[in-house]
């Protein structure tokens, strides 16, 4: 029954929720759309902090995401087994990077005065919901060996019954707690997006790459307004 | 040929006071307010000084601004990889502690405290945190301290002197400083804007000033490393950076800027500047040494009929073009070239100029006494206690000849006027000191009552707005024309 709730009722909620308040949010008050950084208060256990989340977590999302796009591949990648201790070994790697940084962001938000000023509940829940979700992955990864391989047959097959709107429990029920937890709490994550400052990732600056330097706006403009009227 | 118009400025360092009224105007109107405190968009510094923030002018620490390496240009603590590589954590953007941490005092415990023995103080809180602190620093902490070994000493500029002229300067006899009000420059190729991941930061095309879109902005603090003069400002309550808009609201209704209606010594002028926005990308790339030329170059005389026919078809106002060709800026910057830009080796093309100060000028004297009754009352500028190479540093990109070239100038006019006023020299002394600056003496007629006789008209000149128009700046005419009468701030619903 909570198997239900959890594994086939929570991710629609969680998206729809996340999408239409996300949506909404960025339509009518994109000024509270910002990564509110606090470097400026503090930028010494910032950087131990914020640079190896950062770039942990980067790399082990992305690891996930091939594995859902090509699970086939990746299992094949992986069926020498020097390549899958690599695979294994880096994702560990930077796993623990992330739980380090995030664990050193806690830390920081509680031992500046500075920092303390600018810091909210919802600031603290995420951080909290982070670890959760970080050390899970990290003790998944210790305690449940070869993860890439189950992954890619176990719970790809899962997220993929997700997104065709026919959930299978069957590869999800027999998954150990730990497993489940992890699931689960990405799910809240995904719900928390719209209500935290995690919606800076919504607004990553990709553009920046292709955009011209330098923008000029007209407010006013007669040429094309005389081609209008 | 494509022309643009730009409100630009002009400060005449020698009139300057230091009396801080254009901070204030400017803290008063716009930063007085949680999270940009610490921030001021108009300061005015003590030079030989390290600045606000400190050291601002050590791009060895802050990189900021544009560099040439070979022939590219590029931001060098910013731009598209080095910007998005330091987004999560940004090396070289100055902290809290390099501006000041802002503070008030405990006002209310000089009337509240309970009866006691000792006299009640009002203690300094920060504005940040709320706790006591002990004032450390502030905005203007080395405020007339010329000489000071903790401040002036540290002067970026400092680089460009022998260590004998640096010595020479804090000589006892020598002591000398100037002050220097600085806001955002509004210029031509800024690298805040070009930094900016998000791309909220725009330059208008009708008068030129730099915004930063609050609703755009993501806090990813490009910007302040970007700014050369560091004239962006992270506000840390909001998650937003903010910067100097010019006073875009009045300006847009023809009033003039807070800093500069407010200011005492009557040192700003005001006015529009036409250029040729296709020169830029060439002038960008120019050797150090051709840059202010350059930039002095794209800014193109008004009065020339192709100009206006071209400023005509890119949509600027006849009423812009008019006020173009009145603008004391253009004088001043073009016609008589004695304003020069601040730092222009950042090759952000800044749009406030500076006219170098004069004096002080040491005085002649004989067994003690100064010798001020005949021609040779002012020494040659050669005496002048601020070296050349001193503002040289900050206005001539190291070019002395062009700081010596308006200091030559202003001297003219002085010895001008000189002998009208007080006749203690011979007409053709003084017209040997105009004709060796390159002057007439109906130029140097001119540069006077623009420096000491302008009326605020005078000063100031940008377009009258007429409101009819005004409203077009914002929107389409015929979209605002069913709208008249009053409005709501949130529509009726009709269920
Ligand atoms: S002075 Fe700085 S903030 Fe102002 S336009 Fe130039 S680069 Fe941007
Ligand atoms: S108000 Fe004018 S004279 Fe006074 S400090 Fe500012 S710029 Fe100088």
């Amino acid at each position: 029954m909570l198997d239900i709730l959890l594994f086939t009722v929570l991710p629609y909620m969680a998206f729809i929720v996340a999408m239409v308040m996300a949506l909404y949010r960025y339509r009518t008050n994109s000024f509270k759309f910002s990564s509110l950084s606090s470097e400026f208060l503090e930028n010494n256990h910032l950087f131990w902090g914020s640079v190896p989340w950062h770039y942990g977590i980067l790399v082990v999302l992305s690891g996930h995401l091939i594995g859902f796009l090509f699970p086939r591949h990746v299992l094949a990648f992986g069926s020498i087994p020097v390549r899958l201790l690599i695979m294994e070994v880096t994702a560990l790697i930077f796993g623990l990077m992330a739980l380090f940084g995030v664990c050193m962001l806690i830390y920081r938000r509680f031992t500046h005065s500075r920092i303390k000023i600018v810091t909210t509940g919802m600031d603290i829940f995420i951080l909290v919901l982070l670890v959760g979700q970080v050390l899970s992955g990290v003790l998944i990864a210790l305690f449940y060996r070869w993860g890439i391989n189950w992954y890619t047959v176990s719970l790809v097959p899962y997220l993929k019954s997700v997104l065709v709107l026919s959930p299978n429990l069957n590869y999800v029920s027999p998954l150990p707690h730990l497993i489940k937890y992890h699931i689960v709490s990405a799910i809240l994550i995904l719900v928390f997006i719209p209500f935290s400052r995690f919606m800076h990732f919504l607004v990553v600056p990709v553009h920046y790459l292709w955009r011209n330097w330098q923008r000029v706006i007209w407010n006013y403009d007669r040429k094309m307004i005389r081609k209008r009227y | 040929m494509d022309i643009r118009s730009q409100i630009s400025m002009v400060f005449h360092l020698d009139k300057c006071i230091g009396c801080h009224t254009c901070s204030i105007a400017c803290k008063n109107l716009w930063t007085d307010r949680k999270g940009a405190e610490y921030m001021w968009w108009n300061n005015v510094e003590t030079k030989p000084g390290t600045g606000y923030p400190h050291k601002w002018e050590d791009q060895e620490e802050y990189k900021g601004g544009w560099v040439k390496i070979g022939k590219r240009v590029e931001l060098r603590g910013a731009g598209k990889f080095r910007g998005l590589k330091n987004i999560f954590h940004n090396p070289h953007l100055p902290v809290l502690d390099d501006y000041y941490e802002p503070w008030t005092y405990k006002y209310d415990d000089l009337i509240s405290s309970p009866e006691g023995n000792d006299q009640p103080t009002a203690r300094p809180v920060s504005l940040v945190t709320g706790e006591h602190i002990e004032i450390k620093a502030g905005p203007n902490w080395d405020d007339d301290l010329s000489g000071s070994e903790l401040y002036a000493k540290n002067d970026a500029n400092f680089a460009a002197l022998s260590k004998k002229e640096q010595e020479d300067m804090f000589n006892l006899e020598r002591l000398v400083m100037m002050y220097l009000p600085r806001i955002c420059n509004h210029c031509l190729n800024p690298a805040c804007a070009a930094a900016c991941p998000s791309g909220a930061i725009y330059k208008r095309g009708e008068d030129g000033v730099v915004l930063i879109n609050q609703e755009q902005c993501r806090a990813w603090r490009m910007c302040v490393t970007a700014c050369p003069y560091k004239k962006t400002f992270y506000n840390w309550h909001t998650g937003k950076s903010e910067k100097c808009i010019l006073c875009y609201p009045r300006i847009e209704v023809g009033e003039i800027p807070a800093c500069m209606h407010s200011c005492v010594g009557r040192i700003r002028y005001l006015g529009v500047l036409l250029y040729d926005a296709e020169k830029i990308e060439k002038l960008v790339h120019l050797e150090d040494d051709h840059l202010i030329e350059g930039q002095r170059e794209a800014i193109v005389d008004p009065f020339d009929p192709k100009v206006i026919a071209a400023a005509r078809a890119n949509g600027i106002h006849d009423a812009m073009i008019e006020a173009a060709q009145k603008s004391p800026v253009y004088r001043w910057v073009k016609e008589w070239k004695l304003a020069l830009p601040l730092h222009a080796e950042y090759r952000t093309l800044p749009m406030l100029f500076y006219v170098p100060p004069l004096l002080p000028i040491m005085g002649n004297v004989t067994e003690g006494t100064y010798n001020n009754k005949n021609q040779t009352y002012f020494t040659s500028i050669e005496q002048s206690r601020l070296p050349i190479k001193y503002l040289a540093s900050l206005f001539g990109v190291g070019n002395e000849g062009l700081i010596r070239s308006v200091l030559k100038k202003l001297m003219a006019v002085r010895l001008h006027r000189r002998s009208i006023e007080v006749s203690d020299m011979t007409p053709e002394f003084a017209e040997g000191a105009l004709r060796e600056a390159g002057l007439t003496a109906r130029e140097a007629e001119e540069i006077f009552k623009l420096t000491s006789l302008c009326t605020f008209v005078e000063r100031f000149v940008i377009p009258a707005s007429h409101r009819e128009e005004a409203i077009e700046m914002t929107k389409m005419v015929l979209d605002h024309k069913g709208e008249t009468g009053f409005g709501f701030l949130d529509g009726p619903e009709r269920i």
